[in-house]
């Protein structure tokens, strides 16, 4: 079984499809899970305290918007987990954690820069599509150890 | 540890969220349970949660796919009924992506040979063009 990060990371159909092909979906629910439901929450209501921001000072520089930061503290340590990437390109709709665009910029810079085997898809809009998505990953992560 | 899990259904599925919202409740597990228009919420221990959504997939493993949630059901951080109203933020992306989830089921129940998408035709380079009409003029 084999850790695999998805772009865009909040995606249903992606974690779901890695998840249901015996592997682990690195997601950002996950992270959020951890802030929101700590039993010691030192800033309600959402547990994001200024140690976040500087999490992130590990992925980008201290000039860089405390938003990219606050975002990269919790998709960062997703990246260092990684051992494989399924990105889907230019979805159209990134919304949440995953609205920004200079942090998406910078997560898929920092994938591919990793070293780690990337997918790199386009959601489908036709059925034939949808049969090359479903089975370009499922090759993919049938080729993982 | 207690996580929560979206169990979301394919409009083209014939499992409704209230068939899975029934089938949780008629279960051995100790979970708790939130009906949505598009699917269920699941809440409990995780290797509770973990166990019932592989009950509940296997109900139509092609139509229902499983997302993981940060937040608790009912919540009042992200709770509509909190909040004064309104999509929580999570929502959008889970509707945009149920668009395409009839195309996906569809691709996963097919079990025949995928044919590769044929690639489009490329648009004529300008430079082509000027060396046809050179062709034809002279």
């Amino acid at each position: 079984m084999s850790k695999v990060i998805v772009y865009p990371p909040t995606s249903m159909i992606l974690s779901d499809l890695v998840e249901r092909m015996g592997h682990k979906a690195l997601v950002v629910p996950e992270r959020v899970r951890e802030l929101v439901t700590a039993n010691d929450v030192q800033s309600p209501p959402l547990n994001v305290t200024p140690e976040e921001p500087k999490k992130g000072l590990r992925y980008a520089a201290v000039d860089v918007p405390s938003g990219v930061r606050g975002r990269m503290a919790l998709i960062g340590p997703l990246i260092e987990e990684a051992e494989a990437a399924i990105i889907v390109e230019d979805p159209g709709w990134l919304t949440g954690c995953a609205g920004c665009s200079r942090t998406n910029e910078l997560v898929r810079l920092l994938i591919r820069t990793k070293g780690i085997p990337v997918l790199d898809l386009n959601y489908p809009t036709d059925d034939a599509q949808a049969k090359v998505f479903v089975q370009k990953i499922k090759l993919f992560l049938e080729g993982l150890k | 540890m207690k996580v929560t899990k979206y169990v979301i259904t394919s409009s083209e599925s014939d499992i409704l969220p209230s068939d899975i919202a029934m089938k949780i409740y008629g279960s051995k597990y100790d979970v708790s349970v939130k009906e949505t228009c598009f699917g269920v919420m699941v809440s409990g221990e995780e290797e509770v949660v973990n166990a019932l959504v592989k009950d509940i997939r296997a109900l139509d493993p092609a139509g229902i796919f499983i997302k993981d949630r940060g937040f608790p059901p009912g919540d009042p951080r992200r709770c509509r009924g909190h909040r004064g109203g309104g999509a929580r933020p999570g929502f959008y992306m889970i509707e945009s992506e149920s668009k395409m989830l009839p195309m996906i089921s569809r691709a996963l129940a097919s079990s025949g040979e995928v044919l590769p998408i044929p690639e489009k035709k490329k648009p004529l380079l300008p430079s082509r063009l000027e060396e046809i009409i050179k062709e034809d003029l002279s």
